[in-house]
């Protein structure tokens, strides 16, 4: 072995702010962290689910269902609304999301390797942004793909012309741009939600479909519990306002200029509990 | 005397696993040099050391090493580095890029981490498989790059949670000379080793737990002296063994003396060790008897283990 061992400062450079260190090591927790969400063994259930509306809309694109409304090129933004409402926004987004945010942490206690993190000289608050950022990144890419391929997938292959104008010229674009933001959106409330899960419960299942339920129960709930939820925020910020049935309590959408900064508050509330909990977590393999 | 600010210091520490004892009341203060943790399986070796390093907490007390406390781990691990027994890494790394990544997590500049990384590599003798993926690793290699790890940082402290395991005997000798070197620039070494014979080579001084309590602490000989209870055996290899015995039989200190079986040595069990050799140097000088040597038999680590545990301990 060589005992050749240079004699100079080791440390992280003195000289930078602690900012500047704070912003270094998010970005080398980010790399590690977004290559195994997007490369690791636990990748393909996300592009599983992140094709999943795809796959529909590509049997459509070839054989046109029988009904009126698939002949008239207006009803199509409400067909995408429905679409969007109930496979993408509440089951892709949310499973999605659930599964990549949920074994930011999980997944290494799983794989017994949290453990180099959390003997790195790094505040753990900044190990929570790293992972958090990367968590976001992955959801907003894969997520928000699926939004925009869904949305021409279902116009191009039937009203091709009429859609490049749709959406070159008309709100195509503008509606495109509110569906993206809303899953962006989406990625951000539910991702801190599931991490914070990831944290505190062993067996994140359960409060996953707890939520889930909760979710599409909100139709049925009085206008006060429903902003407690994250899907009535987003269904405020959608472009086409769909009915929810005869038996849903009707409550006025919360104004975009309400619902963001909402939903964004709630997330920088959650993520300092997740930091919290994080500052006191120890590591015991044998119990998770 | 170390200043605390040299110090490893538990102070009245106890953790409880719910109702499971993991170690209790401990009070400690390690200096520099290398100290080994000692006990059987479950005495709670890796529990002091998971404690030391803040990947556990305390139920009660407080530990600070160098003046800081566990629980800043971004002060901490600037100081620290710990290689633990966790056979598990992250996924689809090789050893460089392991190395490389976490200096970075660290806060290390891309190119100082290069460097930190191949110096710790070279420091392990891993520079040729340092660009195979981790899991195709034997066991001793990926003991050996857990160990660059926890130096590649360059800490001031080391800790190793059985760092000879599943090392061949070439590289255990060339690991313990590393141990040795690092200990000679100043470090603070803590290892813990069920090998106690590879423990009485290397350390400075032990600590010897059995069911989460210290059982004993210090350099091994003095922890020896100590044990009044257990009179030091000696071993005298000479000419004329029979008389030996009837010379030392006679003083009040010997409690027991022994014929070796090839009737070439004498065993002496006696509960004041410094008479005894008083008395072996008057034997010599006055040409009573010709010695051609002597030897404690039980004044090293494996009998102190026995002595104090019950049982004999490990061995490679």
């Amino acid at each position: 072995m060589s005992s050749a061992v240079e004699a100079v400062s080791t440390k992280p450079e003195n000289h930078t702010s602690n900012w500047a260190l704070w912003l270094r090591q998010v970005g080398a927790i980010f790399r590690l962290e977004v290559e195994k969400n997007f490369l690791g063994r636990r990748a393909l259930l996300i592009y599983l689910i992140a094709l999943l509306p795809l796959f529909p809309l590509l049997v459509l694109a070839v054989v046109r269902p029988p009904g009126n409304e698939w002949k008239d090129f207006n009803q199509f933004s409400m067909i995408y609304a429905i679409l969007y409402n109930g496979l993408i926004l509440r089951t892709v987004v949310f499973f999605g999301s659930a599964w990549i945010f949920m074994n930011l942490f999980r997944g290494d206690l799983v794989d017994r390797s949290l453990h180099y993190y959390f003997l790195s000289a790094v505040r753990r608050e900044v190990l929570v942004v790293g992972k958090y950022v990367s968590g976001l990144v992955t959801s907003i890419v894969l997520f928000t793909g699926t939004t925009v391929v869904a949305m021409l997938l279902l116009y191009l292959p039937h009203f091709y012309s009429q859609s490049l104008r749709y959406f070159t010229e008309g709100r195509g674009l503008s509606q495109i741009l509110a569906y993206a933001g809303i899953t962006m959106l989406a990625c951000v409330g539910y991702g801190a939600f599931f991490l914070v899960v990831g944290l505190f419960v062993r067996n994140p299942i359960i409060p996953a479909v707890l939520l889930y339920g909760w979710e599409w129960l909100n139709f049925l709930l009085p206008p006060l519990l429903k902003k407690i939820s994250v899907i009535h925020y987003l269904n405020s910020l959608l472009p086409v306002q769909l009915s929810e049935g005869a038996f849903a309590v009707v409550a006025d959408p919360t104004p975009a200029w309400i619902a963001i900064p909402s939903m964004l508050l709630v997330t920088v509330l959650v993520l300092v509990l997740a930091a919290y909990r994080i500052r006191h977590m120890e590591i015991r393999y044998g119990n998770d | 005397m170390s200043s605390p600010d040299q110090l490893i210091i538990f102070d009245n520490v106890s953790k409880f696993y719910g109702e499971i004892l993991g170690v209790n009341r401990v009070n400690l203060q390690i200096a520099p040099g290398i100290t080994s943790l000692v006990g059987p399986n479950g005495a709670g070796k890796s529990t002091l050391m998971n404690l030391m390093t803040g990947l556990l907490r305390p139920t009660r007390g407080s530990i600070t090493i160098s003046g800081i406390p566990t629980d800043q781990p971004e002060q901490l691990f600037r100081k620290v580095g710990y290689c633990t027994q966790f056979d598990s890494f992250p996924r689809g790394l090789t050893g460089r890029e392991f190395l490389n990544s976490f200096l970075l997590v660290h806060g290390f500049e891309r190119k100082r981490a290069n460097e930190l990384s191949q110096v710790a590599l070279e420091r392990v003798n891993l520079v040729e498989a340092a660009d195979r993926k981790v899991a195709a690793y034997s066991k001793g290699m990926r003991q050996r790059i857990r160990l660059a790890q926890s130096i590649a940082h360059e800490p001031s402290v080391l800790i190793l949670d059985e760092p000879l395991n599943g090392l061949d005997p070439m590289v255990r000798s060339e690991t313990i000379a590393l141990f040795r070197r690092l200990a000679s620039e100043g470090l603070h070494l803590i290892i813990s080793s069920h090998i106690l014979h590879e423990v009485d080579m290397m350390s400075d001084r032990v600590v010897l737990l059995n069911n989460g309590y210290i059982v004993a602490e210090g350099n091994i000989h003095g922890v020896r002296d100590e044990m009044e209870e257990h009179p030091m055996q000696i071993l005298i290899r000479c000419d004329e063994p029979a008389k030996l015995a009837a010379y030392v039989f006679a003083q009040n200190h010997v409690i027991e003396a022994r014929l070796h079986d090839d009737r070439r040595g004498l065993f002496v069990k006696t509960r004041d060790a410094d008479r005894f050799y008083l008395l072996l140097n008057r034997a010599i000088a006055e040409g009573e008897l010709n010695v051609e040597s002597v030897a404690p038999v039980d004044d090293d680590l494996s009998a102190v283990y026995q002595y104090l545990i019950g049982t004999t301990g490990g061995s490679a």
